[in-house]
């Protein structure tokens, strides 16, 4: 299986002469701490057991995929819900294909915005290209930070809305797809 | 400090303990490689390495974390997607079923839209991926938009809300 990297600028590149990047190990460190690493005292050496290795070796090839960017970091996966975020906010944005670039990075970069993205269009059902979750206590605080990336966006905002979630159907970690 | 973390502390001042608040705030920071990473977590906010783990514990159980683990790069295992469908309301409860039976589908949201399904699915390659919507599109006879990941613009400072 060929596997992409990115680098820190978040473009993805071909592996270089198709070699995959990961190899079985990588895959089984991934697949045993997906849903999660133990909360042990000793949590590598725990998953180094799991999978027949050692805790140095585990720590090795983490720290390997998080400088190949496969791994954008380890740590604790908020729920935003339970945390009192009631008001989040998937913002969606049409402004012209030449200016995307230079506009997601000004959004990327507001310190309200947790994901910005560029996804393709599907005229005329869907005209939004530019997409940006906010995250505020309430709707009312969410629209109060929709107004400033549309004061941002100025004449480049061709159209725009905010679609709110009322319910969480499904929720899981990543599931490596093996 | 932290983006989230002066609203953090605003908002849930009554509800969770001063250890706990910083355990969520300063998880920006990777937990470090490191065979006893919660002795070290501990060491830097003045506690014992078991009460790091118990109140993590404690978070993850109450739901304030879904979990303590890695946060992979959309697209770089694999193929991933966003995608959406339109479903009429009465038919919401057995399409949103039927799309969360996908082992391929890991988050699914209800949004306020005439687009009212919103999940992410993840395959081993992107034929693979287009394969699991298709069928998702034959059993519900409902078009599924495809928005796949073009570029990101985030600049990731850590502990950021996990979406998509």
């Amino acid at each position: 299986m060929a596997v992409n990297a990115t680098n820190r600028a978040g473009r993805i590149n071909d592996s270089v002469n198709n070699t995959p990047l990961l190899d079985e190990m990588d895959r089984q460190i991934i697949l045993a701490t997906q849903a999660g690493l133990p909360l042990a005292p000793r949590p590598y050496e725990v998953v180094a057991q799991q999978i027949g290795t050692s805790g140095e070796e585990v720590m090795r090839r983490l720290g390997r995929m998080q400088s190949l960017g496969i791994i954008r970091r380890i740590g604790a996966v908020p729920n935003h819900y339970a945390l009192g975020y009631r008001g989040n906010g998937m913002t969606v944005w049409d402004v012209a294909d030449e200016h995307v670039d230079e506009l997601g990075k000004k959004i990327g970069q507001l310190d309200f915005v947790s994901h910005c993205y560029h996804r393709p269009r599907h005229p005329p059902h869907w005209p939004y290209n530019l997409f940006a979750m906010v995250h505020a206590h309430n709707r009312q605080d969410a629209l109060q930070l929709v107004e400033r990336i549309a004061a941002l966006l100025g004449e480049h905002d061709r159209g725009h809305t905010v679609l709110f979630s009322t319910r969480i159907l499904k929720k899981t970690g990543l599931r490596l797809p093996l | 400090m932290h983006r989230y973390s002066k609203n953090l502390q605003q908002t849930e001042s009554s509800q969770l303990g001063f250890l706990e608040k910083h355990l969520l705030n300063d998880f920006q920071h990777n937990l470090p490689l490191v065979p006893r990473p919660f002795a070290l977590l501990a060491e830097e906010l003045g506690t014992s390495e078991q009460t790091v783990i118990e109140t993590l514990q404690l978070l993850q159980n109450r739901g304030y974390i879904s979990r303590v683990g890695a946060i992979f790069r959309a697209n770089t295992i694999g193929a991933s997607t966003l995608a959406a469908m339109a479903v009429p309301e009465d038919e919401l409860e057995n399409v949103a079923g039927m799309v969360n039976s996908y082992t391929e589908v890991n988050h699914n949201y209800q949004r306020e839209h005439h687009f009212n399904l919103w999940f992410v699915a993840t395959a081993k390659d992107e034929t693979a991926l287009r394969q699991v919507l298709q069928e998702i599109e034959q059993r519900s006879g409902i078009a599924v938009l495809y928005l796949p990941m073009l570029e990101d613009y985030h600049v990731d400072l850590g502990f950021e809300l996990q979406w998509t």
